[in-house]
């Protein structure tokens, strides 16, 4: 079964390259083809999940037939068969959406399979400089979507988001030099145990372990190293915030995990204490910072994204507390931010495709007039603030308790007040939707950020905004795509409701989970 | 002291070259310039990789050259060296496709400039 393993990566480039071969003649069969890809890619990643939960062993696969340790290797076990699972699903819900929402253009199908190929790549490999390649596929396939809006901000934002992308990636690749400097081997586990051979203690290890960590926590986003984000979410079109809001920063806080535990693992947290304070000190400044900032903000997709920042925070200092609760709440939470935070971006997605509000302040009365949209804005926002029994309260609570056991207080003291932040930046939105009545002239603003689909999106309702004289530039014919927008809104239902009925999954999930937490986990 | 400078300058331009191009990325207002900054500073660590991989009197690691018993160059470093130079390439292209777009756009590669046309839109 293990031969699955590369087709995780083969399969979503071939469907690029497919796609953009068929659609540069027929452009409507792009949109069918990257759909079959992408449920074959899912197929795929169900499989090798299932696989390796029944089977209770990693799989393993050595690329092109050259043994581990010398080759390449690509492993998928109980941590990275969620994370692979989750890439697969959220990609095709995302997809389901830009069906109607756009945009349609050749070029964003393509980047979009790239993306999947990327994040995928980066969730198996084995190997470190593998990591840093697959890394890079990713950047640049998210910079090129970030890209696709049809106005010049979204230019902006891309241009920053590679930048600090770039360095991030480059800090990465040092930290894989200075590791290599002192082992001679790039594949993970055999620097695990080169790197307690040459010792803890040396300047080389402990050099590498700031570079690489410092360098996934650009591509996290966590606290000062974040900036590229607001701007490359608030201005790429919906669907693509969505996609890389929901995997682009989960998979590198996976990356981050599996470099920390399986590398350098536990024993060199232990002895380095300075490292595990380093880190949790990031991300718990990270924590407070970024739900501080997300309630400073007025347009709904930055607050969202300021809030990405916080919600990382807690992940990454769940794995710097590194036991076995704090891992599972930082796994379970992992796996719930992209359902709800992918499920937020789309909601706000639909809503501004269906009354052009993008902004807090436009959101007064808006239960009255999109109500099951509403319906599932809130449901997903008291779902990030970790009202139970949702997937939001989980993830925090085996956080916390994971906090608590470890005795880092002042951890757990944060992840309680920060739920008390979130609250104070969803709940302003729930109460405008629903306590307060629409202002009586509603002009919807001509969006900075609309993705021209968006526009034509509107699902017919009385509301609706249909500016068609907007310049549709290189985007395909829109026109045909038009109609209802069942697809978008049934997309952002299903993600309320599975942000709610996983919670109650995890209690299944755990179990299965435990036996690579052990192993990860022994000192 | 100047002998660990002459003896090791591989090193001493690798740790010239990675502040002058996070310098250049962060100071300099010109885009265009930006993008060559984050070449330097890839250019940095390349050189760190094919440093690391020098040994005196290593062979080239080729069948037949070097004869019996002779010090082989490790060829990995410099194989993860060529991975890396094509993704620094496409990293430069698309970063310069964004550079066309943002000027056709706005019409300045003025960082400060640029941020200022942003601000009246």
């Amino acid at each position: 079964m293990s031969e699955l393993l590369p087709l995780l990566v083969a399969v979503p480039i071939l469907g690029a390259l497919v796609a953009l071969a068929v659609g540069y003649k027929f452009d409507r069969l792009a949109w069918p083809l990257t759909f079959a890809t992408s449920l074959a890619h899912t197929a795929l990643a169900t499989l090798v999940a299932v696989q390796v939960y029944s089977r209770g062993d990693p799989l393993s696969y050595a690329v092109g037939g050259f043994r581990p340790p010398f080759g390449i290797e690509l492993v998928v076990d109980g941590l990275n068969a969620a994370i692979v699972a989750l890439v697969a699903l959220v990609a095709l819900g995302v997809l389901v959406y830009a069906r109607r929402a756009g945009p349609h253009s050749v070029a964003f199908y393509t980047g979009y399979l790239l993306l999947v190929a990327g994040l995928s790549g980066m969730s198996v490999t084995g190997d470190m400089f593998n990591l840093y390649v697959f890394l890079e596929i990713t950047g640049l396939a998210a910079y090129a979507l970030v890209a696709t809006g049809d106005d010049g901000r979204s230019a902006v934002g891309a241009l920053k988001y590679l930048l600090i992308g770039t360095v991030g990636a480059s800090l990465f690749l040092i930290g894989v030099g200075y590791a290599f400097v002192a082992t001679g081997t790039l594949n993970m586990a055999d620097l695990a145990e080169k790197l307690a051979a040459t010792g803890y203690g040396s300047t080389l290890v402990r050099a590498s372990f700031a570079f690489v960590v410092t360098g996934l926590a650009v591509k996290t986003a966590l606290y000062p190293l974040h900036t590229w984000q607001p701007e490359a979410y608030a201005s790429a079109p919906d669907s693509v915030s969505a996609l890389i809001s929901a995997l682009v920063s989960t998979v590198s806080a996976y990356a981050l995990a599996r470099v920390v535990y399986s590398v350098y693992t536990v024993d060199f947290l232990a002895s380095v204490t300075l490292a595990r304070e380093f880190v949790l000190v990031l991300a718990g400044v990270s924590i407070v910072a970024g739900s501080v900032l997300a309630v400073m903000q007025s347009e709904l997709k930055r607050m969202l994204a300021y809030s990405s920042v916080s919600q990382f925070g807690l992940v990454v200092a769940a794995f710097a507390v590194a036991n076995e609760a704090a891992v599972t709440g930082g796994l379970v939470h992992l796996v719930g931010h992209a359902v709800m935070k992918g499920g937020l971006f789309l909601a706000a997605g639909a809503i501004a495709a269906r009354t052009g509000a993008r902004y807090v302040e436009q959101f007064d009365g808006l239960a009255a007039r999109a109500p099951l949209l509403s319906a599932a804005l809130a449901v997903l926002s008291l779902s990030m603030v970790g009202v139970p029994p949702a997937v939001g309260f989980v993830g925090k609570w085996y956080i916390a308790l994971g906090a608590i056991q470890a005795q880092s207080w002042p951890i757990a003291v944060i992840i309680l007040l920060s739920t008390l932040l979130t609250l104070a930046y969803f709940l302003r939105l729930v109460e405008r939707m629903y306590f307060r009545s629409a202002a009586p002239t509603e002009t919807p603003a001509d969006s900075p950020t609309g993705t021209g689909a968006a526009a034509v999106a509107d699902g017919g309702e009385a509301n609706g905004v249909t500016d068609d004289d907007r310049p549709i530039l290189g985007r395909g014919d829109d026109a045909a795509f038009g109609g209802h927008s069942v697809s978008m809104v049934a997309v952002v239902v299903v993600a309320a409701v599975l942000a709610v009925a996983l919670g109650p999954l995890v209690s299944v999930f755990e179990p299965l989970l435990e036996p690579t937490l052990e192993l990860l986990l022994q000192q | 002291m100047w002998e660990i400078l002459l003896t090791r300058y591989n090193y001493v331009v690798v740790a010239l070259l990675l502040p002058i191009g996070a310098y250049m990325m962060i100071e300099n207002r010109n885009l265009v310039k930006k993008v060559i900054g984050m070449n330097i500073f890839q250019t940095g660590i390349f050189l760190f990789f094919i440093t690391s991989a020098f040994r005196e009197g290593g062979s080239p690691p080729l069948v037949g050259s070097g004869g019996e018993g002779a010090t082989y160059v490790s060829p990995l470093p410099h194989v993860l060296i060529l991975t890396a130079i094509v993704v620094g390439v496409s990293l430069t292209a698309v970063a310069l496709a964004l550079i066309v777009r943002i000027y056709t756009e706005y019409g300045t590669l003025d960082e400060v400039h640029l941020r200022e046309v942003r601000a009246d839109e």
